[in-house]
C-alpha cells in the first residue's frame, strides 16, 4: 500500500491523498446516472403512452415535450431546473395558501434534469419498440380471449424489452457522461471533485486525466454490461 | 477542506426536507472566499463573516445556524426561502437591490487588479488586453462598466481558476476584491499588483429577502451593538489587525 | 475588423428587434446576439473540420493496417466514452496549466479558449461521425470493394468513388442528429470562458437573476435546433431524388 501510494503521488488513498475522494465522486457520479434512469424510464414509458394515445391533445403534449428537450443543450436544461425548480415549487405552496417552503438540493435537482432528458430520448425508443412487437401476436392473443390489459402484460410488455435494450444502452452512456454537468452547479461528483484536487496541488492534468481514466472504465463496464443483456434478452429467439 | 466537501455534499443529500423560518435564524455564507468565510478541515465555517455573523446573532440573542451555499446560486436561495440572510462578503449593488434588501454596510470593500509581477499594465491599459474576473461579483462588472460588455473580459466560475490563468498567461491580469487579493499575492509567487486598492464606494451589507423589514432592523441594531462595545473591532483586529470597517 | 463587424451586425439586429422585445431582452439584447454568433461559427466550423477528420478516422480504421487503425480506434474509444466537459477540461485547464513555458510555440494555439473550445469540438464530434460513418459502410455489400479493386482501382480510390458516398447516403439521418448534439454540447464551451450564447446568457444571468434569461436562451437554442433539423430533411431529399435518377 506504502509504495502504491507514493506511485500515485497526489492521487494516493488516505488522508493525504486524493485516490479515495476520487472514488467516492465516481460513486456519486454511478447514483445519479442510477437514479436517472430509473425515473427516466419510468416518465419515458409514460410519455410513450401519451405518444400512442388516441387523443390528439395529449400525443400532441408529449410530441411537443420530446421536441423542446431535445432541441435544447442539456446543460441549459439542467441550470433552469437548478435555479427554477425552488421557484416553480415554492409558487404553486404558495398559491394553494401553504406556508411550508421546500428547498430543492443539488442532488435532486440533477436528477430531475437529467431524468427528463432521458425521458425524452427513451419515450421514442419505447414507442418503436411497442410498435415492433408483431401484430399477428397480438391478434392472436386477442383470439384466445385475454383482456387488453392481459395483452399488453402478458405478451407486449415483456417482448418489448427485446427491441429497447440496444437504445435503452446508448441513453444508459449518454446519462452517465452527463451526470459530469452537475460538476458546474458544484455537487461533488467525480469531476468537481477532481478539479477541487487539481486546483489545491497545482497537478490540473494528473486530476483531469485521472477522472477520463474513471469515466472511460465506468463505459468499458457498461458496454460488457450492455453486451450481457443484449445478449440475454434475445435468448430462445431464432434467427438472432 | 477537502474531506470536509465530501461530507458537507452528503450530508445534502440525505436531507431534501422542508424548512420553516420560524425559530432559528439560518444564515448563508459562501464557505469559498477565506479569510472571509471558508471551510475548515473538521467541516466547520469559519472566516470573518462567519464570526461577525456568531457576533450579531449573540446581540440578537438568537438561535443561529449558518449554511454554505454557492456563490452563484446564494442570492436566489435567499429569495426561495432557503435560508433568512446572507452574510458572505456581499456588496450592496444597484442590481442585487432590485432582488433582495441590504442592511447598513457592515465594512468597505475596493478592488485590486492583479498581474505579472513587473508587468508594465496601467489601469488605462486593460481594455485592450484580456482580464479575468469571477462571474457576478463586483469585480466583474466593474470589469465590464469600466472597459465596455465587449472588452475582453474572462469570467471564471472560480477564482483560483482565474489565478492559474493568470499564471499561465492566458489574461494579463485579474480584477477581484483588495482582501482576498492580498491573500493571493502571499501564496501565490510571480504575481503583482497593477494597481493595489481602487475605491469603488463599494459597501458590504447583510442580505435579507424583501419584505423582511423586521429582521433588517432587528441586524442593524445588533451591527450598532457590536460596533459599540468592541466586538467588532476585536474580530477584525484578529483577522487583519485593524479595524476594517 | 471582423470583430467590429460582427458587433455593428448585431447590433443592427437588436435595433431591429427592438420594437417587439420585452424590457429585459432589450437591454441584453447585443449580449445574446453576440453570442448567438459565436455558437453558430463554431458550429459550422467544428462540424465542417470534425467530418473531414471523422473521414481520415474511419479510413484509417478500416484501412487494416494496425499503425493506422490502432490510433484512430483509441482516439475514437477515448472521446466516445468521456464526457465532452472533462475533455474539455484536460485541454484547457490541465495542458494549458503549462503555460507558455511548458508548451513553447504551441501556447500560441492553447492560450486561446475559443481555439481550445473548436479543437475539442471537432475532436469529439469526429469521433462520433467516424463511428457513425463505420456503421454504413460494414452495412454496405462487401463484394463492391472486390468489383471496384478487380477493375484496378485503389482502395483508397474505391472508398473514395464508391463506399463513401454511399455510406454517407445511409449514415445522414444519423449524422442529423449528431449535428443536433454537437450544437447542444456547444454550449459547455461557456465553462472555458468562451462567451458563446450560453457564456452571455449565464454572464447575463448573475446580474439579473431572472430566469427568462434562460428561456430566451433557449428559444436561440431551439431555433438553430430547427434550422439543422431543415437542412438535414432537404440534403436527404436531395439523396433520395438523385437515387430515383
Amino acid at each position: 500500500m506504502e509504495t502504491m501510494n507514493s506511485f500515485l503521488g497526489p492521487l494516493a488513498f488516505g488522508s493525504t491523498g486524493w485516490g479515495d475522494d476520487l472514488l467516492r465522486g465516481a460513486w456519486i457520479t454511478i447514483t445519479l446516472a442510477l437514479w436517472s434512469m430509473t425515473l427516466g424510464l419510468v416518465m419515458g414509458l409514460g410519455l410513450a403512452a401519451l405518444k400512442l394515445s388516441r387523443f390528439v391533445l395529449l400525443r400532441w403534449l408529449a410530441e411537443s415535450y420530446t421536441l423542446f428537450i431535445r432541441g435544447m443543450p442539456e446543460f441549459l436544461i439542467l441550470l433552469i431546473v437548478f435555479f427554477g425548480s425552488d421557484q416553480l415549487i415554492n409558487a404553486s405552496l404558495s398559491a394553494f395558501g401553504s406556508e411550508a417552503r421546500v428547498e430543492v438540493p443539488k442532488f435532486v435537482a440533477t436528477v430531475a434534469g437529467l431524468s427528463a432528458i432521458f425521458a425524452a430520448y427513451a419515450c421514442e425508443i419505447f414507442r418503436g419498440a411497442y410498435l415492433a412487437v408483431p401484430a399477428g401476436q397480438i391478434e392472436a392473443a386477442q383470439a384466445v380471449g385475454l383482456s387488453a390489459g392481459k395483452v399488453f402484460r402478458r405478451v407486449r410488455f415483456p417482448q418489448m424489452w427485446r427491441y429497447a435494450i440496444p437504445g435503452l444502452g446508448n441513453l444508459w452512456m449518454v446519462v452517465l457522461k452527463d451526470t459530469s454537468l452537475a460538476a458546474v452547479i458544484a455537487l461533488d461528483e467525480l469531476l468537481r471533485i477532481s478539479k477541487l484536487g487539481g486546483e489545491t496541488e497545482g497537478r490540473q492534468l494528473t486530476f483531469f486525466a485521472a477522472a477520463g481514466a474513471l469515466y472511460l472504465m465506468m463505459t468499458l463496464l457498461s458496454d460488457l454490461g450492455r453486451a450481457w443483456a443484449e445478449q440475454r434478452s434475445r435468448r430462445g429467439i431464432s434467427g438472432t | 477542506m477537502k474531506k470536509t466537501l465530501m461530507g458537507a455534499s452528503l450530508a445534502v443529500l440525505a436531507m431534501a426536507t422542508t424548512s420553516q423560518a420560524q425559530d432559528v435564524l439560518r444564515i448563508a455564507t459562501e464557505g469559498a472566499y477565506p479569510p472571509f468565510n471558508n471551510v475548515t478541515a473538521d467541516g466547520e465555517l469559519v472566516g470573518f463573516d462567519v464570526d461577525i455573523a456568531k457576533a450579531l446573532c449573540a446581540a440578537m440573542e438568537r438561535e443561529c445556524e449558518i449554511v454554505a451555499q454557492d456563490w452563484d446560486g446564494i442570492i436566489p436561495g435567499l429569495v426561495n426561502n432557503k435560508y433568512d440572510a446572507i452574510v458572505a462578503s456581499m456588496s450592496i449593488t444597484q442590481e442585487r437591490l432590485e432582488a433582495i434588501n441590504f442592511t447598513a454596510p457592515y465594512y468597505s470593500n475596493y478592488l485590486s487588479v492583479l498581474g505579472k509581477e513587473g508587468s508594465d499594465l496601467t489601469l488605462e491599459g486593460l481594455g485592450d488586453v484580456a482580464i479575468g474576473a469571477q462571474r457576478s461579483t463586483v469585480g466583474s462588472q466593474w470589469a465590464e462598466d469600466e472597459y465596455g460588455s465587449r472588452a475582453d473580459v474572462r469570467l471564471y466560475d472560480t477564482n483560483p481558476a482565474a489565478v492559474s490563468d493568470l499564471e499561465a498567461g492566458r489574461i494579463e491580469a485579474i480584477v477581484m476584491d483588495f482582501l482576498p487579493a492580498a491573500e493571493v499575492l502571499n501564496t501565490t509567487s510571480g504575481l503583482g499588483y497593477i494597481e493595489a486598492k481602487i475605491d469603488i464606494n463599494d459597501q458590504i451589507g447583510i442580505g435579507i429577502r424583501k419584505g423582511d423589514d423586521e429582521l433588517t432592523d432587528a441586524f442593524n441594531a445588533a451591527l450598532e451593538t457590536i460596533r459599540a462595545d468592541g466586538t467588532y473591532e476585536a474580530i477584525s483586529v484578529a483577522y487583519f489587525g485593524t479595524d476594517i470597517y | 475588423m471582423y470583430q467590429d463587424l460582427k458587433f455593428a451586425a448585431s447590433d443592427g439586429v437588436c435595433a431591429g428587434l427592438s420594437p417587439v422585445s420585452g424590457a429585459l431582452f432589450k437591454k441584453f439584447c447585443p449580449r445574446f446576439i453576440d453570442g448567438f454568433a459565436v455558437t453558430i461559427e463554431l458550429l459550422v466550423l467544428s462540424s465542417i473540420l470534425g467530418f473531414l477528420l471523422a473521414v481520415s478516422l474511419v479510413l484509417g480504421r478500416m484501412s487494416g493496417r494496425a499503425v493506422l487503425s490502432w490510433p484512430a480506434n483509441v482516439l475514437v474509444y477515448c472521446f466516445r466514452g468521456t464526457p465532452l466537459l472533462v475533455q474539455l477540461w484536460i485541454v484547457y485547464f490541465g495542458i494549458g496549466s503549462f503555460g507558455a513555458d511548458g508548451l513553447g510555440a504551441l501556447w500560441v494555439f492553447f492560450k486561446n479558449p475559443w481555439a481550445v473550445g473548436l479543437l475539442v469540438l471537432v475532436l469529439n464530434t469526429s469521433a462520433y461521425v467516424s463511428e457513425i460513418l463505420r456503421g454504413g459502410l460494414v452495412n454496405l455489400d462487401k463484394g463492391q470493394m472486390e468489383a471496384a479493386q478487380s477493375v484496378g482501382m485503389s482502395w483508397l480510390t474505391a472508398m473514395r468513388r464508391i463506399m463513401l458516398p454511399q455510406a454517407i447516403r445511409i449514415a445522414w439521418p444519423a449524422y442529423g442528429n449528431e449535428l443536433v448534439l454537437l450544437m447542444k454540447g456547444s454550449a459547455l464551451i461557456s465553462t472555458i470562458t468562451v462567451l458563446d450564447l450560453m457564456g452571455q446568457t449565464r454572464t447575463v444571468f448573475a446580474r439579473n437573476f431572472d430566469l427568462n434569461t434562460y428561456l430566451y436562451a433557449a428559444v436561440f437554442y431551439l431555433i438553430l435546433a430547427g434550422i439543422i433539423t431543415v437542412f438535414v430533411s432537404v440534403v436527404q431529399r436531395n439523396f433520395s431524388k438523385s437515387r430515383l435518377s
